[in-house]
């Protein structure tokens, strides 16, 4: 067997020829429509607006939402969706498409499970047809990590929410037109926190790029600053003091997209130093003549190999409804940990090959720490799992 | 108007194939498996012929194992509205193919039957052709335009040189060249409902069909490696090596 993309993707049984046909017209969309341009949007900063529309019409914005609101779900699971971080990654996104054309991954979800009914019917068809944008704002200047400590304050006048504060990395945040934030209506703590639906052209809302950044240089990252902003009291997302459940729902579907994509671009590093090895020649012979090489691309393909059974051990424990939070922090850290491996072991491969743009590897090992910090960082998901252990 | 789109499940495009090490086959265990891209151009053609009001009604039909169901389906995606399947686990080369094809065409009695001018594994371009002469029908090849008229087809055909253009009465077979047209990506709610198209399935058995291969594989190995070229400092130098080492002019 050889190893590229495909042939280095463990067995799954789960997999079935629905989803491999969903994967073949996606992979053609991403390399007529995304991969040639990835490159010259990274340099941009931004991907251009019409994409949401071309995004939209091959169903990629809509999957997994329900049918009534314009989602696709009949038929659809964990699969499909995670089909969509895979191939992603296969064109050497470590998430700076999927955190830009896809964010409402993360912002939707709280409106489409808590939102009142007609905020529903507002919000999420147009997101679902691209025509508008939603990102999620939690993260602030003073922290990221601690969600229960969040600053940024609602108080409620009459029928609407005070806002006051200010929210940074937020990924999509230039270009939202809502933002789904965390908020503090109450006490300090988790029980003081609530979720708002904010619609970025409220008086008071302003925005500055945050565009100097390591990794995901398309992405239209933002801070958010938020000056005595008046919000309508039902943009209230589920009820007042459950922010922080609200919030934590959300966390397991973004870790395991994360992990999904991190694999593949683990894989990504992995296809793309084969094919060097095997045709660049040095001092006689292939690189993959090389015992030094031979070993550092068994090395890769054992720790994807680890990583890939443990997503679809967890893939499979979700799909029956038994996901443990324990096991989602601690894939998430052995998916950064085999990313980063792989992106390191790679770029010695291809050398200087993978020191100049254009490279997939070398956009994937600057996009490494965003992916082990983002969503949760490695230290904040040992913690998590070793608090459900009751050491 | 019935038509009739053959379609074939080969390793996808992007595969780097390589030969086994004991040169019986290529290696294509695990390989990402496709619709061979002529044909999806063939399905592209009818599907629009359907769009423009043209045919009322696409047929997908693959030959070969089980698992060939997924070009079927992939083909319903893109708007086949059903689909055969003969099903043989038997190496099937392009006579076997033909004959199934024609057993196909005399139970279904299309208007018009398109296929790939070839597959991109075994290359052969010789399916089309060869139903042309078992159906009896004419055959327009290497279509890069199809336009149909009044129970006619004009296909313009690349040929060496440039384009030529035939009428065809139909009932007729048309293979697809390169720039026929450009296919469609299935979007997700048209995969979803092409699971619920009918696909039938039937045998070479029980078309009548005997698929047995005749030609016989001997070996398989990887193209000879190029050697590293040079650089000519002028355009004597050039005329010189053509001359005395290519021994070309």
């Amino acid at each position: 067997m050889s190893l590229d993309f495909d042939s280095a993707r463990l067995h799954n049984p789960f997999l079935t020829e629905d989803h491999e046909a969903w994967r073949s017209q996606l992979r053609k969309f991403l390399d007529s429509e995304v991969a040639p341009y990835f490159d010259d949007w990274d340099e941009a900063g931004k991907i251009p607006d019409e994409m949401w529309k071309k995004a939209a019409d091959v169903g990629l914005l809509q999957l997994g939402y329900p049918e009534q609101y314009g989602g696709i779900s009949e038929g659809i699971d964990l699969y499909h969706a995670q089909i969509v971080n895979e191939e992603l990654g296969r064109i050497g996104s470590a998430g700076g498409i999927a955190s830009t054309l896809l964010v409402h991954g993360i912002g939707l979800p709280p409106v489409v499970n808590f939102s009142q009914e007609h905020i529903k019917e507002e919000v999420v068809p147009k997101v679902l047809s691209g025509e508008k944008r939603i990102s999620l704002g939690i993260t602030e200047p003073s922290g990221g990590s601690d969600v229960a400590n969040i600053k940024t304050t609602a108080r409620r006048e009459g029928d609407y929410y005070i806002v006051n504060g200010s929210k940074t990395f937020i990924s999509g945040g230039m270009g939202a037109d809502w933002i789904s934030t965390a908020v503090r209506t109450g006490e300090e703590g988790p029980m003081g926190v609530s979720m708002l639906l904010i619609p970025t052209h409220l008086e008071g809302v302003s925005r500055t790029p945050l565009d100097k950044k390591q990794g995901w240089w398309c992405s239209d990252t933002a801070t958010i600053y938020y000056d005595n902003v008046k919000v309508p009291a039902d943009h209230l997302i589920g009820e007042e003091g459950h922010g922080f459940l609200v919030i934590m729902n959300n966390f397991n579907s973004e870790r395991m997209a994360m992990i999904v994509n991190m694999e593949a671009c683990a894989r990504c590093c992995l296809d793309e130093a084969v094919n060097w090895a095997k045709d660049r020649k040095t001092f006689g012979k292939p690189l993959s003549k090389h015992q030094v090489i031979r070993h550092k691309i068994s090395e890769m393909k054992q720790r994807i190999n680890a990583t890939q059974a443990y997503i679809q051990v967890v893939t499979r424990e979700l799909s029956g409804g038994r996901g443990d939070f324990g096991d989602i922090a601690l894939l998430k850290v052995q998916a950064s940990e085999t990313m980063e491996f792989c992106a390191k072991e790679a770029s010695q491969i291809l050398g200087g090959a993978s020191y100049l743009r254009g490279c997939k590897t070398e956009r994937i090992y600057r996009e490494v720490r965003v992916n082990a910090i983002g969503g949760g960082s490695e230290e904040i998901m040992r913690d998590l799992a070793s608090r459900q252990y009751q050491l | 108007m019935k038509i009739l789109v053959a379609v074939k499940r080969v390793v996808d495009y992007n595969v780097k194939v390589r030969p086994k090490s004991d040169g019986t086959d290529v290696d294509i265990a695990n390989a990402k498996m496709s619709i061979n891209p002529f044909c999806e151009i063939a399905v592209e053609e009818a599907v629009r012929l359907k769009e423009k009001g043209v045919a009322t009604e696409v047929v997908a039909v693959s030959l070969g194992t089980k698992q060939s169901q997924e070009q079927i389906r992939t083909a319903m995606a893109l708007g086949a509205d059903r689909g055969i399947l003969v099903e043989t686990d038997t190496e099937l080369q392009p006579l076997g193919v033909a004959k199934c094809l024609n057993a196909i065409i005399a139970k279904e009695s299309p208007d018009l039957v398109i296929m790939g001018k070839q597959s991109i594994d075994g290359d052969n371009n010789q399916t089309g052709q060869m139903l042309g002469a078992l159906s009896n029908m004419p055959q327009g090849t290497f279509a890069s335009e199809v336009a149909v008229e009044d129970g006619t087809v004009n296909v313009t055909r690349e040929i060496d040189g440039g384009l030529q253009t035939v009428k065809l009465n139909l009932p007729a077979i048309v293979t697809t060249d390169l720039r026929l047209n450009e296919p469609r990506y299935a979007s997700l709610p048209n995969i979803m409902k092409a699971k619920k198209k009918p696909l039938d399935t039937t045998t070479p058995d029980e078309l009548g069909v005997d698929v047995a291969p005749r030609v016989q594989t001997l070996k398989v190995e990887p193209p000879a490696e190029r050697s590293a070229g040079i650089k000519v400092a002028d355009v004597a130098e050039l005329v010189e090596k053509l001359k005395n080492e290519a021994k070309v002019i």
